[in-house]
């Protein structure tokens, strides 16, 4: 367990404390700049701003529960060879830090590079959800409301993203720091926790007041993760058992119309050139013809069943159930509920956990030499 | 005689479960069943068993990978999707790959597609592994044998007649 300080909140406003926060992480010699949610204009919710200029911080909202793309891409970007522009300190939802993490596996980014800052994540709405919250409360005190709610319960009678109803890792522990939310009256302080040395060293230098977790913390987090597991494990045996066959897996993706936005928006979609764009999936018109004459009709476009299996192979060892996927589909199909459902099974057939642990290779990407012989009937 | 546009011909080499022939109705079911076999290994055992004339089913459908580490998990989905009635990748045994560790990379994708496919109402018996060397072609006409007759009793694949989207 790491140091713990606490974060004074003014005015009732802790979006404030947070930019004040960011600013004096800027004005430490080591932070460049800071990547930190902003938000855009008319009520669009937030997106990721790399922010330099001290002056530059009223638009920054960590606490808006927008999450329109997941940034763990963006801070690769930022991160990825040597370390030339200086130290970008950045603030992520805990799945953006775990898909940051299975990307930094990959060499696509660099963790050190980086002073990641997380929090104690209550959620956040759809795309579509969030401008109905902004429009019927998006003031400060309506933000509160939210955040004292510490992730559960309905807001004006609208519900978070599925994704982050079954989300059991909302503390952000894999970050440097991170700030706690959980069981806080947010209009009065927040926690800041430092998780690894570095966290330590920043926390530090910034001289924030000492404090101690009041046990309130673990509570609202044990509460919220029991509701969590219990709506995680409806929404796989839901999907199980729509999906049980070909039948109803078809069913299942019916209204995909081969967009790829799905792919687009996973964070964890690590390959630079999609297979599906490439030459192999620009058949000619006799293999087409070919193919409706054999099942007598052909659906078109094709292949949405092997893209979506093709891409379950490829990264659901990786998936960190940030339901971007859902969010990006502009045809409701439910693809972070068979994603996940997959997933859970698949990174327990490895015993791996996406985003747990930097120094955890990803499964494909390693082998041992005696494991799985029940595959070739126990011969090794 | 004229010659047919290359991509015409081709269509009529390619040998895929759909573009074989129906059936006679009452005719006992005849999988087909593709193979990924390495070049070092498994693809010599099979010339092997060829040229030393072992009985074996005709059912499969071999293709030569250079190794079964370059097997990628969509081909064997592909094949699936497409009608195949199963899927066999064999190589090298374990510490004689030709390329140092590509069937343990293979055995770990193989590990993959049984936590997936299964679930959508693939049978994990029509996704086969094994191991055989370039002596064995013996031990190759008995996996096919075995693994046609295997695949007999299981039956034709679903993916055959839905209407696959």
């Amino acid at each position: 367990m790491g140091s713990i300080a606490r974060i004074e909140v003014k005015d009732g406003n802790p979006v404030a404390a947070l930019q004040d926060f960011c600013a004096r992480l800027l004005a430490d010699g080591d932070i460049a700049a800071v990547l930190a949610p902003r938000r855009l204009p008319a009520g669009g919710g937030t997106m990721p701003a790399l922010v330099a200029d001290p002056e530059q911080f009223h638009d920054v909202d960590p606490l808006a529960p927008s999450f329109r793309l997941n940034a763990a891409r963006m801070l690769t970007r930022l991160t990825r060879g040597a370390d030339e522009g200086g130290l970008v300190a950045a603030f992520l939802r805990p799945c953006e830090v775990r898909a940051f993490i299975e990307l930094c596996k990959l060499n696509q980014g660099s963790m050190e590079n980086t002073l990641l800052v997380s929090l104690d994540c209550p959620g956040a709405f759809s795309n579509a959800d969030y401008t109905h919250f902004v429009a019927n409360s998006g003031d400060t005190w309506s933000l509160v409301k939210f955040l004292r709610a510490s992730g559960r319960g309905t807001h004006g009678g609208m519900e978070i993203a599925r994704a982050c109803r079954t989300c059991e890792h909302s503390t952000g522990a894999e970050a440097d720091l991170s700030i706690g939310l959980f069981g806080q009256d947010v209009a009065q302080g927040l926690l800041l926790m430092a998780n690894t040395p570095r966290g330590e060293g920043f926390m530090t230098r910034l001289g924030l007041p000492e404090a101690a977790d009041d046990g309130a913390r673990t509570k609202a987090l044990e509460e919220l993760l029991a509701e969590r597991r219990e709506a995680q494990e409806q929404m796989f045996a839901e999907t199980t058992a729509a999906t049980s066959d070909m039948t109803g897996l078809s069913q299942f993706l019916s209204a995909c119309v081969n967009c790829y936005n799905c792919r687009t928006a996973c964070p964890v979609c690590y390959c630079k050139e999609c297979v599906f764009l490439t030459d192999v999936f620009e058949h000619k018109p006799w293999q087409y013809m070919s193919w409706a004459r054999q099942r007598g009709a052909l659906k078109m476009p094709t292949d949405t069943v092997f893209f979506h299996l093709t891409r379950l192979a490829h990264m659901s060892t990786a998936c960190v159930g940030c339901g971007q996927c859902s969010n990006a589909c502009p045809n409701g199909v439910p693809v972070m509920e068979l994603f996940r459902t997959i997933a859970a099974s698949t990174q327990k057939a490895f015993e791996y956990e996406a985003g747990r642990d930097p120094g955890e290779a990803p499964p494909l990407s390693v082998f041992r030499e005696h494991e799985f012989t029940e595959l070739t009937g126990g011969q090794d | 005689m004229t010659e047919k546009p290359r991509e015409e011909n081709m269509q009529e080499l390619i040998v895929t479960p759909e573009t074989q022939s129906e059936p006679m109705p009452g005719a006992a079911f005849e999988p087909a069943i593709v193979a990924f076999v390495c070049n070092w290994c498994t693809y010599t055992a099979a010339d092997l068993a060829g040229t030393s004339r072992m009985v074996q089913s005709p059912n499969v459908r071999l293709v030569r990978m250079m190794c079964t580490g370059m097997v990628d998990p969509k081909y064997i989905i592909k094949a699936l999707l497409g009608g195949a009635d199963a899927v066999l990748i064999s190589g090298c045994h374990p510490g004689d790959c030709h390329y140092i560790n590509g069937n343990y990379k293979a055995r770990r994708r193989v590990k993959l597609l049984m936590e997936i496919l299964p679930r959508f109402g693939i049978d994990s018996r029509r996704i086969k592994l094994t191991w055989v060397g370039a002596s064995e072609g013996n031990e190759f006409a008995a996996t096919v044998n075995r693994f046609t007759a295997e695949i007999k009793e299981l039956g034709p694949i679903d993916t055959r007649r839905l209407p696959l989207l």
